[in-house]
């Protein structure tokens, strides 16, 4: 207490609160191997099971026969849809509404998908088991694309749903048709069209991908036949959401059911849903009365869970001749595989696409998502994304450069006259969102110069003249993104996921010696949430953030809270982390006052205390506080500290930011070199500038990958071409680009400390930004648009069917 | 099956198990004698979660079996802390340039380092890029991870001069 000398600078600093790059707390772990992963589990007696998967993409399965499987050394029983039918559980329900097979129950929708699930005493006897299975299938006729499967002769994917014209999500007009959302304004966007005097368009395909964590998805699940009591742990973003889903579809009561995610190898939207393989090894323990553990091979991975993006984006929009857009129009083809299992909130079967008018003020816009089956797998999953931001971003980004060439104007000064004015905000977009703040023109101006735009521009010119001139073979692009996100989901009045507000809590907890311990309701997959929240807290009631423990994941100890994907952890449970220290903070102040003797209004909070105003020599500091809490009878004051808050945000946020990549291509090699990628973001108040820098870094090799190679590409007979690490392209450190880092800081208006979240931005913005440069370097070449990914045989197609090669 | 005793050094200690002939390295370690920190991403060669270092080489355990690791001398992250139990070079400069997110990959990309950094003791950018190409990253972007090795190999460097 009698450090008063201290100067406040170092007693703010000594807080590493928010602002301070951090070192993460959780390396000392990592770094040692000491992390604690779903496979790293082993409990005694465990066993291992297995999936038997369909080679077909469409088949009718005639028979399975275990026999000779049970007989092989080791296996102990073997799972079909026949025995989990007596408890409804051969279908589960999917997070949009649909249902989805847990094991074959007829037919087969996808190549891979789980038909048989083998138990055994290790992984090895339970792939002895699966290769003893023997399935006969009946091959059907199938269908890969989403176009053809709204033919009226496709053939009829889903039987289930035969007859039924409702579906979740409203009606279904055909027999592979799951739903169709509608955004905005579709007669006043027709007219526009109909009148303006620049019309652009085009078809654009985000193809489809998958997020590939390093580890797979997994669980171990085991009932205690004596207390009755179910745990699992499993690879789960949102871990209470699966608690409640399980209690729903098993019948066990929820306070029966213990989830617990450990520490989680990535997620990227991977690991939201819920897998045959949760509920196949749940059964296997209950009827083993053993734990079962299940985790995915990296085959299994790409070929069964959780694709991401296949969005078939029909645009138009519409301008004056001097480049002031006045209306958009977007039609998409949603291709969602056999099952609807994507991971939106239920009110919007096509996520946040209607974000797609981006960083522009349109006036008038419409949208229109049209939901199909195909033999593909299922998903459509959020990678690294709120919800389809990603496929909105990527849509409005390539129609900017698509009219800036109907235009036969520069893409940047395009996009700076049709920015949403900082005057404007908060700005209603045509398609129903609230943009909470921004200012982009202080963004692009910053990028714009950063990068030397206008130099580059000369060089690039100079550089065609010398290819034209037969001086070079190498092209420049340059790629450029401003791109809008919005994060946060989200305000429980329009956001659930099953009926679930997606909401999020905090919990803190200050011990009688004035350290903590701060419990939330999401998970972190890397993220480094044990570093950061603990420095929201630090900020806001001044104990040092090494000084508390932040816990996530076990349903049993933290608050309910919706996990963590789509961005929205710091804009929510980041919001409740500061919200539960503010009601501390509120009882600290009467607990001072009472020690200073004097009025709860004559004390102020001063960085790690509260003191008496206008006598900063008295004071109290926060430690004394909280050994106070724990050992005065205060009048009026229950003992102890501590403070739960559950955040219903008001709004979402809109964090945006501003990429150029500049990009050599080899016009004979359809090879490229990333010279330069620059990143701006602006995430609104920094936490912790090293974590944000990361997750850019990350975020945009992630986009890298996409836009230049990786993809889950099917054959015509639905065959999954790509679904081992040999063919689904993650780069290496020798093909990654260096990234330049930059920042603005507009703060969130709504939210207590100003954050808007930044994990996904950079992949939301990268993908247009590196697609783009490979456009623009062939833009004078007559290039209006080329579907990624821009892998090296696609980009030499590109100068070839251009003429290039002579 | 029959078992076979496998036996060998790790990190520093003899162990022996037994172990089918078909038994993969990487699940010998992490489930026969328990040793978690080498992880699995892909068994198919390309992720290197699974990287641990066999008579001075880095190898792939998800690609060898337990066998042949008979007699061999093997280290992995677990045998890279100091002695008292701090962070190695290598796992401090990690952690001190934000070489990790979600800590998947580290085992495998921290063991790597490691022996990159004895084959090439001052390596420069490129070839510590092209040096660390076996092990894949998936949060990083590897920028960090680059700069961590660079790190390491300045302190490991300045550590030796001091001692010589």
């Amino acid at each position: 207490m009698k450090d008063d000398a201290t100067a406040p600078a170092d007693r703010s600093a000594g807080l590493k609160g928010l602002g301070c790059s951090r070192k993460r707390v959780e390396d000392v772990r990592f770094t040692q191997g000491r992390g604690n992963y779903v496979d790293d589990i082993k409990l005694k007696g465990m066993l291992s099971g297995d999936f038997v998967r369909s080679p077909y993409a469409h088949a009718r399965v005639v028979s399975v026969d275990k026999d000779a499987a049970l007989a092989v050394p080791g296996v102990l029983a073997v799972l079909t849809a026949q025995d989990l039918e007596p408890l409804g559980l051969h279908w589960m329900p999917t997070l949009a509404g649909d249902r989805q097979m847990v094991l074959a129950d007829g037919k087969v929708l996808f190549q891979g998908q789980e038909v048989a699930f083998v138990v055994a005493t290790d992984r090895y006897a339970a792939a002895d088991g699966v290769a003893a299975v023997e399935v006969e299938y009946e091959e059907l006729p199938v269908v890969t694309d989403p176009f053809r499967a709204l033919d009226p002769d496709a053939p009829v994917l889903r039987e289930d749903l035969e007859g039924k014209t409702e579906g979740a999500h409203g009606a279904r007009r055909h027999h592979n048709h799951i739903f169709t959302w509608e955004a905005g304004d579709r007669e006043a966007t027709e007219a526009v069209l109909g009148e303006a005097e620049v019309v652009a368009e085009e078809m654009i395909h985000y193809h489809r991908t998958h997020p590939m964590p390093l580890e797979t998805c997994g669980c171990v699940a085991s009932m205690d036949k004596v207390t009755g009591k179910l745990t699992v742990w499993g690879t789960f973003q949102a871990p209470h959401a699966v608690r409640t889903v399980a209690s729903l579809i098993s019948g066990i009561a929820e306070h029966n059911i213990r989830i617990v995610s450990p520490d989680i190898g990535g997620g990227f939207g991977n690991k939201v849903g819920v897998y045959p393989g949760y509920v196949c090894s749940i059964v296997a323990s209950i009827v083993t009365g053993r734990p079962v553990k299940w985790v995915e091979s990296r085959m299994d991975n790409l070929m069964s869970t959780a694709f991401a993006r296949d969005y078939w984006m029909k645009g138009r929009i519409a301008a004056t001749k001097d480049g002031k857009i006045t209306g958009l129009r977007c039609h998409v083809t949603a291709d969602h595989g056999g099952f609807d299992a994507c991971a939106d909130p239920t009110k919007f079967p096509a996520g946040f696409m209607n974000i797609c008018t981006g960083s522009y003020d349109i006036p008038v816009a419409y949208l229109e998502v049209d939901g199909v089956y195909t033999n593909k797998a299922p998903g459509g999953v959020a990678y690294r994304c709120s919800f389809r931001v990603t496929e909105a971003a990527y849509f409005i980004e390539r129609m900017i450069e698509v009219l800036a060439i109907k235009l036969g104007m520069d893409a940047a000064e395009l996009r700076r006259i049709n920015f949403i004015r900082a005057d404007q905000f908060p700005y209603q977009s045509a398609l129903g969102w609230e943009y909470d703040s921004g200012d982009y023109h202080r963004a692009w101006d910053k990028a714009l110069e950063a990068v030397g735009y206008d130099a580059l521009r000369a060089e690039q010119a100079q550089r065609l003249e010398d290819f034209r001139a037969g001086k070079t073979r190498k092209l420049i692009g340059i790629g450029l993104t401003h791109f809008t996100e919005i994060v946060g989901a989200g305000p429980v009045k329009n956001c659930d996921i099953l009926g679930l507000g997606m909401f999020d809590s905090c919990e803190i907890r200050i011990h009688p010696t004035g350290s903590a311990i701060a419990r939330l309701g999401t998970i972190s997959q890397g993220q480094g949430h044990a570093t950061t929240f603990a420095q929201i807290i630090a900020s806001e009631i001044g104990i040092p953030a090494d000084d508390i423990t932040l816990e996530e994941g076990d349903t049993d100890t933290a608050p309910y809270g919706l996990g963590t994907y789509g961005s929205r952890s710091t804009p929510v449970a980041g919001a409740a982390t500061a919200m539960a220290a503010r009601k501390i903070r509120a009882k600290a102040q009467m607990i001072a006052a009472y020690l200073l003797e004097v009025h709860d209004d004559d004390v102020e909070f001063d960085i790690d205390r509260f003191a008496v105003k206008g006598a900063p020599e008295r004071f109290k500091t926060m430690k004394e506080i909280a050994f106070a809490a724990y050992n005065q009878a205060i009048p009026g004051i229950e003992p102890g500290l501590e403070a739960v808050s559950y955040y219903d945000p008001p709004n979402m946020t809109y964090p945006f930011g501003a990429y150029i990549c500049v990009m050599e291509i080899d016009v004979d090699t359809g090879d490229h070199d990333i010279r330069s990628f620059y990143a701006l973001d602006d995430c609104g108040t920094r936490i912790n500038p090293m974590i944000i820098e990361g997750q850019v870094h990350g975020g945009a090799t992630e986009g890298y990958a996409i836009a230049m190679g990786q993809e889950i590409a099917y054959d015509a007979m639905g065959n999954h071409k790509t679904a081992t690490l040999m063919d689904f392209f993650v780069p290496t450190s020798w093909e990654t680009p260096h990234y330049t880092t930059d920042f603005t800081v507009t703060p969130s208006p709504h939210h207590p400390i100003g954050a808007k979240g930044v994990g996904e931005s950079p992949n939301v913005g990268s993908v247009p930004c590196f697609s783009n440069a490979v456009h623009d370097a062939f833009r004078p070449f007559g290039l209006v648009h080329s579907h990624m990914p821009h892998d090296q045989w696609r980009v030499w197609k590109i100068a070839h069917d251009l003429g290039l090669h002579g | 099956m029959d078992k076979i005793p496998v036996t060998f050094t790790l990190n520093g200690e003899t162990v022996e198990g037994l172990a089918e002939p078909r038994m993969l390295l990487i699940h010998f370690l992490r489930e026969t004698l328990g040793v978690t920190g080498p992880h699995i991403g892909c068994e198919t060669s390309h992720c290197g979660a699974c990287t641990v270092d066999m008579d001075g080489r880095s190898v792939k355990s998800c690609t060898l079996f337990a066998v042949q690791a008979s007699g061999s001398e093997i280290v992995t992250v677990e045998g890279l802390a100091n002695p008292d139990g701090t962070l190695g070079v290598i796992q401090e400069m990690f952690r001190e340039h934000h070489g990790l997110q979600c800590g998947f990959c580290t085992p495998g990309m921290i063991t790597r380092a490691w022996r990159l950094l004895q084959e090439t003791p001052n390596p420069s950018e490129e070839q510590v890029r092209f040096g660390m190409a076996g092990n894949l990253c998936r949060c990083t972007g590897y920028q960090n991870i680059v700069k961590a090795v660079l790190a390491s190999a300045a302190e490991l460097n300045a550590a030796k001069e001091a001692a010589e």
